[in-house]
C-alpha cells in the first residue's frame, strides 16, 4: 500500500514547524518562504490549514513539462522535479490546479513536495499529528481526487 | 493497427506515448519535418542564455526513449494527405499508409508584409536552428531590434539582454504582451524592461528594412524615424501549419476544425496542439491555443480517441500563459479581460505586483498576475472547477491575493 501525506487541519496549531523542517530538508536553511508545504492562516476563524501537493494521479505538472523534468518516483508515487533538467519555464506552476508547484527565483527552478523519498520531514516535525504519512486510502484523499477530476481536460462519455 | 502522427513537438510525442500505453501492440510512427531529435521550443530561450545545453531542449532525455517505447521517429516532412486512400506522401516521394492519423504539425512564425524581411540578418526565433543562428549573431555590443513584444518576443528578451546586446523592442499595440496581459500590467512590463535598459517602442510599427549604413540593416518606422541595427529578430506571431492540407478534404478555419473528440472532418484523422482549433473552456467556442499545456492535453485526449473502443469528450482547455520577462513574472488565465462581471485588483505599481481577478457571479473566470510566483496554479483550478465562492467572493473583492485561502475554504472545505 502506497502512503500519502494526510492533513487534519483540526489538529494544526499554526506552529510552522513543518515549514521549517521542509525548507531545511529541501534547501538546507530554515526559511518558511522556501517550504513546499504551506500553513494557511484563517485568522477570522482562528484556524490553520497546512497544504501541499497531493501527488495526484493526473499529474498535470508532469504532463505539462516541456523538457521531461518532472518524473514519477515509483516507490513513493511522488512526482519529482529534477532540478538539473528543469529550465525554469514555469508552465507546471500554472498547469497544477492545486497551486502546489512554485517557482523559486533564487534557483531559477520550480519546487514541489517530493515526499522526502518516503520519509517526509514535515510529518516528522509536526508535534500534533496534524500532518501524518499514512496509507493512501485514509481520509482526505478522495476529496483531492474529486477536485482533480473536475479539472481534467477530458471526460468519459456519459460522465 | 498503424497509428501515424505528423509532428514531433509536445502534442505529437505525448500522443505517441499515450498511444503506446493504451495500444501495446500497435505500430506507432512519428513524422517530423525538422532534422532534429524531438525538442521543445519552450526551452530555446534557456538554450540561448546557455542555461541548458542543446540536449536540454529535447522533449525526452534518454537517447533510446523512442526505441524503448517502440515508437518510430522519422525526420521527413509530410507533403500531402490522401484521406480516401488513408495514405501520406512524404518529401522523399515515398508513401505511408495509416489506420489512424494525428495531425500535430504545430505552427510557423509569420512575418509582416514589409520590404526587407528576406534580408540575411533578419531572423525569426522559432526553431532550434533559428536559436543557433541568433546565438551566433547576437554578440555583445551589437544592436538588435526585436519586432513584436508578444509572448515569444518577451521570452527571448532576457536571453538577448544577457548576451549584452543593445536592444530595442518594437510593438504595434499600446503595451507589451497585448494578447496575454491587460493595459495596466502590459505597461508595467514595459516600464520594467525600460528600467533594465531596454528601449521599448510601443504603438510603433516597422515599415521597412533595407541594407546599408554603418550597420548591416537600416529600419524605418511608421512615425518617420529610422535606426540602424546589426540584427533584426521578428517575433510578430505564429500561425497553424495547415497549408499542406489543401485538397485533403480536412476542414480548416484559423486552424484545423475538430469536434469535441478532436476528430477532423475526415474519418480516422485527428488534430492536436497549435494546429488544432480546439474547444476553449471559458467561451465554449473553438479557437487555436498555441500553448504547451493545451498541446499536452490535446495529445493525451487525441491518442485516447484514436484507440478503438475508447471515447473521451473534450471539456475544453483553459487558455493560460506564464511568462518571465527579464525576471518579472506574469501569468494570465481564462477570461482575463473580463466578461461583464465584477473585477477585483491589487495594484502595487512601485513593487511590480499586480493581480486582477474577473468574476461571473461568484465564480472566478479569469485572472492576470504580475510578480506572483506562489500558488498561481490555483487560479486555473478555481476557474476550471467553476467553484462557487459564496462569501469568499466578497473577501476576494477586498483582497484578491487570498485565492489560495478561498480555494481551501470553498473547494476543499477545510476551513
Amino acid at each position: 500500500m502506497q502512503k500519502s501525506l494526510t492533513i487534519d487541519p483540526e489538529k494544526c496549531t499554526g506552529c510552522l514547524q513543518c515549514e521549517m523542517a521542509c525548507s531545511y530538508q529541501s534547501d538546507g536553511l530554515f526559511n518558511p518562504s522556501k517550504s513546499r508545504i504551506k500553513v494557511f492562516n484563517f485568522h477570522e476563524e482562528g484556524r490553520f490549514v497546512p497544504y501541499t501537493c497531493t501527488q495526484c494521479d493526473e499529474a498535470w505538472c508532469l504532463h505539462a513539462c516541456p523538457v521531461d523534468a518532472i518524473t514519477l518516483d515509483a516507490s513513493t508515487g511522488a512526482k519529482i522535479v529534477n532540478a538539473d533538467t528543469c529550465v525554469g519555464c514555469k508552465v507546471c506552476t500554472i498547469a497544477c490546479p492545486f497551486g502546489t508547484v512554485n517557482y523559486n527565483s533564487d534557483t531559477g527552478k520550480v519546487a514541489k513536495c517530493d515526499l522526502c523519498a518516503g520519509d517526509p520531514a514535515c510529518a516528522k516535525a509536526c508535534p500534533t499529528d496534524a500532518i501524518t504519512y499514512v496509507d493512501a486510502d485514509a481520509t482526505g484523499y478522495e476529496r483531492m481526487k474529486e477536485w482533480a477530476a473536475k479539472t481534467d481536460a477530458g471526460m468519459t462519455a456519459g460522465a | 493497427m498503424h497509428h501515424v502522427i505528423i509532428g514531433a513537438g509536445p502534442a505529437g510525442v505525448v500522443a505517441a506515448e499515450n498511444l503506446r500505453k493504451l495500444d501495446p501492440t500497435a505500430k506507432i510512427s512519428i513524422y517530423g519535418a525538422e532534422r532534429e531529435v524531438p525538442y521543445s521550443r519552450m526551452a530555446i530561450p534557456y538554450f540561448l542564455i546557455e542555461n541548458v545545453p542543446e540536449q536540454g531542449t529535447h522533449l525526452r532525455k534518454n537517447d533510446r526513449h523512442y526505441d524503448l517505447m517502440n515508437i518510430e521517429v522519422h525526420q521527413q516532412r509530410v507533403d500531402k494527405i490522401d484521406a480516401a486512400a488513408k495514405a501520406l506522401s512524404l518529401e522523399d516521394g515515398s508513401t505511408v499508409n495509416y489506420d489512424k492519423l494525428l495531425i500535430a504539425t504545430g505552427s510557423h512564425p509569420v512575418r509582416p508584409p514589409i520590404p526587407g524581411m528576406e534580408l540575411e540578418n533578419v531572423h525569426s526565433c522559432w526553431t532550434l536552428e533559428d536559436g543557433r543562428a541568433i546565438a551566433e549573431k547576437a554578440k555583445p555590443g551589437n544592436t538588435v531590434v526585436l519586432m513584436g513584444a508578444g509572448f515569444i518576443g518577451c521570452i527571448i528578451l532576457e536571453s538577448l539582454a544577457i548576451r549584452g546586446v543593445d536592444l530595442t523592442v518594437v510593438e504595434a499595440e499600446n503595451r507589451m504582451v497585448p494578447r496575454m496581459m491587460n493595459e495596466i500590467s502590459g505597461n508595467l512590463i514595459k516600464r520594467w524592461c525600460e528600467e533594465k535598459g531596454v528601449n521599448v517602442r510601443t504603438s510603433t510599427r516597422v515599415d521597412g528594412i533595407e541594407e546599408g549604413g554603418d550597420k548591416a540593416l537600416k529600419l524605418s518606422f511608421n512615425d518617420g524615424s529610422t535606426m540602424e541595427a546589426d540584427v533584426v529578430i521578428c517575433a510578430t506571431g505564429v500561425r497553424p501549419n495547415i497549408a499542406f492540407l489543401e485538397g485533403s478534404g480536412i476542414n480548416t478555419d484559423e486552424g484545423i476544425l475538430v469536434n469535441p473528440y478532436l476528430e477532423t472532418s475526415q474519418a480516422d484523422i485527428f488534430a492536436a496542439g497549435d494546429v488544432c482549433q480546439g474547444l476553449d473552456f471559458s467561451t465554449g467556442s473553438y479557437m487555436v491555443q498555441a500553448i504547451q499545456p493545451t498541446a499536452a492535453d490535446h495529445g493525451m485526449l487525441a491518442a485516447n480517441n484514436m484507440v478503438d473502443g475508447r471515447e473521451q469528450r473534450h471539456r475544453g482547455c483553459v487558455n493560460m500563459n506564464v511568462l518571465d520577462t527579464m525576471g518579472l513574472i506574469s501569468a494570465s488565465f481564462g477570461l482575463w479581460e473580463g466578461s461583464g462581471g465584477d473585477r477585483s485588483a491589487l495594484e502595487d505599481y512601485d513593487n511590480y505586483r499586480y493581480l486582477e481577478l474577473q468574476f461571473e457571479d461568484d465564480v472566478l473566470v479569469g485572472a492576470n498576475s504580475l510578480g506572483l510566483t506562489q500558488h498561481v496554479g490555483v487560479l486555473r483550478g478555481l476557474i476550471q472547477s467553476r467553484t462557487r465562492l459564496g462569501k469568499w467572493k466578497e473577501k476576494l473583492m477586498q483582497d484578491p491575493t487570498r485565492v489560495m485561502e478561498a480555494y481551501l475554504a470553498c473547494a476543499q472545505a477545510q476551513a
